[in-house]
């Protein structure tokens, strides 16, 4: 008997150190995800109750009225439309362009190849932010800043893309491809008929990477566009922000919560690929 | 490398010769265009004075842009002492909690999953929203200085305040990104063979001596990449920057890349934002052999 609860006592004391953990981790986890909390419903509030001291961590007046005025006084159409086809139109692009690229170094070794591998690392590591001057240049000699084309065409070739993919084909054997060369298959056959259903998972989360990487982009529409037709929802949203007579929290809220929702709809779908893809990409 | 068919036309084997260069074509042709030509013709540009409308009229000035941007105007000095600060303290906090949050939520349990997940979030949200939500938390009648006056103590200036400025952005950066730190970290933990750590209990090891003697050295190919790949991405800040301090106050957050951006669309001296850029290109491209080599490197030590 008196051995028994030793046992069990025992038992609680070491259970109470892990229920501790579980319950500061769960702590841990609610405050790194509480600013998206915040933002939410102060996006529920009236202007009024947004600035009130204390704070109400609910609404007291639940109202869309700060979604009621996005619609309203903006054209959310527009830049939805934008950043729809930009996105859409990038992942179109950079398919045919990547595949062909990332199959051919994988699997010839040709003259040259390393050199144009080391391009393709290079474009890999420069950001936008160097690029931009000259790109924009080139955009307006050609008589296209008007258009959606800026925000598209320099992601045309994607050296991340290419990278990961390479790494996937590389894996796939080369007896396969022999054996299909051996049935008169033609390389274009043997790539996207062959290869690429083999690596359907790499394309999907490239995919996904680039829509993600898009759709939040931010510095090359500010520095690309002029007028708003070509403007996606980033640039407007931030928009609502210079505002003369002080910044109205639950519209710029509202704004970002339309900015947000479909990367977290996605996300809670998938979230388990997304982070195993994103570890992925990480270690390589 | 492969069997070329033997017997075969030599007008198939020339094409054979040639298949690769025509699927590499279309990707080369983009990467030419919109970044080694870029690349290229920002060193050129850097070497003359101009406007954004007129990028016909420049006149030609030698080297006197970097001149000024060096030994001239300080607010160059102070932009890239601001981004060198920035990069220290991200990259410092970013692989401390990192580390901290990946043993904390290694194993294999329902709520370290979820807890993985959940502080991964906003990784996937644009840089812009964290920084308009951040700055409606920091902002003077925001939650922080809510949270302060519930305890009776002053408020912050935050974003206001030069002194905790790029603090604040610092705490944006390191919120944003520490959850995809932390699986990179999860993963490279797991990779570590378990009988290491069976050996060394079997010592009796301290958990402290675990720690310094092996998880650090097994994990430091990893952490060595990350802080490589930290700082790349430290250089290139700017959507924080731009949302929420536009660089101020003062020049307390200005950093390289708003600096160029400045100087092309509020002070329309292209001179000076070319080789700002050129600069920036130069440190990236330094950092970028680094890069490499690391992956090279990145093997364990067994």
């Amino acid at each position: 008997m008196a051995m028994n609860l030793i046992k069990t006592k025992k038992r609680i004391m070491r259970a109470i150190p892990a229920f501790l953990n579980s319950i500061i981790k769960l702590a841990v986890v609610l405050f790194i995800l509480f600013p998206f909390y915040w933002m939410i419903i102060t996006s529920f509030k009236p202007y009024a109750e947004t600035i009130l001291m204390p704070p109400t961590f609910w609404p007291k007046t639940f109202t869309l009225s700060a979604y009621t005025s996005i619609f309203n006084e903006m054209n959310l159409g527009i830049y939805l439309k934008n950043s729809i086809i930009i996105t859409l139109a990038i992942i179109a692009l950079q398919i045919p362009i990547m595949v062909p690229a990332a199959y051919a170094f994988a699997k010839y070794k040709f003259p040259g190849h390393k050199l144009m591998f080391g391009i393709v690392l290079v474009a890999f590591m420069i950001p936008g932010q160097v690029t931009f001057i000259p790109v924009y240049f080139l955009m307006a000699r050609l008589g296209i800043l008007n258009t959606l084309l800026p925000q598209i065409l320099p992601f045309g070739a994607n050296a991340f893309g290419i990278f990961l993919l390479r790494q996937n084909f590389m894996q796939i054997p080369d007896e396969i491809i022999e054996a299909a060369r051996l049935d008169n298959a033609s390389e274009l056959k043997i790539m996207f008929r062959l290869m690429l259903p083999m690596s359907k998972a790499t394309m999907i989360t490239l995919a996904m990477f680039s829509f993600i990487s898009h759709w939040n982009s931010y510095f090359w529409p500010l520095v690309m566009t002029q007028s708003e037709k070509v403007r996606p929802l980033t640039i407007a949203i931030e928009k609502l922000k210079d505002v003369e007579l002080g910044i109205s929290w639950n519209i710029l809220m509202a704004g970002n919560v339309l900015l947000v929702f479909p990367i977290i709809i996605i996300f809670m779908f998938a979230s388990k690929k997304i982070v195993r893809a994103f570890a992925y990409k990480g270690m390589k | 490398m492969k069997n070329k068919g033997v017997g075969k036309k030599k007008s198939k084997r020339n094409m054979n010769l040639l298949t690769p260069y025509v699927m590499v074509t279309p990707a080369m042709c983009f990467l030419i265009i919109f970044t080694l030509y870029p690349m290229i013709n920002l060193i050129y540009l850097s070497f003359f004075t101009f406007k954004l409308a007129r990028p016909d009229l420049k006149t030609w000035v030698g080297l006197l842009n970097y001149k000024f941007l060096l030994f001239v105007k300080e607010d160059f000095v102070i932009a890239l002492k601001n981004t060198a600060v920035y990069t220290v303290a991200v990259v410092f906090f970013l692989i401390l909690f990192a580390v901290l949050f990946a043993m904390w939520l290694e194993k294999d349990t329902k709520l370290n999953s979820f807890a993985q997940r959940a502080i991964f979030t906003p990784h996937l949200v644009a840089m812009i929203s964290c920084g308009m939500i951040w700055s409606w938390i920091m902002d003077e009648k925001g939650l922080f200085n809510a949270v302060l006056s519930f305890f009776q103590l002053p408020g912050l200036r935050w974003l206001n305040s030069s002194a905790t400025a790029m603090i604040s952005i610092v705490i944006v950066s390191v919120w944003k990104s520490l959850g995809y730190y932390t699986l990179i970290v999860i993963s490279a933990l797991k990779s570590i063979p378990t009988e290491i750590f069976e050996a060394a209990e079997l010592d009796n090891t301290n958990g402290f001596r675990k720690f310094f003697k092996i998880t650090i050295p097994m994990l430091s190919p990893q952490l060595f990449f990350l802080l490589i790949v930290i700082t790349i991405n430290s250089f290139k800040v700017f959507d924080t920057v731009r949302t929420m301090t536009g660089g101020g106050p003062g020049n307390s957050t200005n950093v390289i890349s708003y600096y160029i951006y400045h100087y092309v669309f509020n002070n329309n001296q292209m001179g000076i934002a070319t080789s700002a850029g050129v600069v920036l290109m130069g440190i990236l491209m330094i950092m970028t052999i680094f890069y490499f080599k690391a992956v090279g490197k990145k093997v364990y030590y067994q």
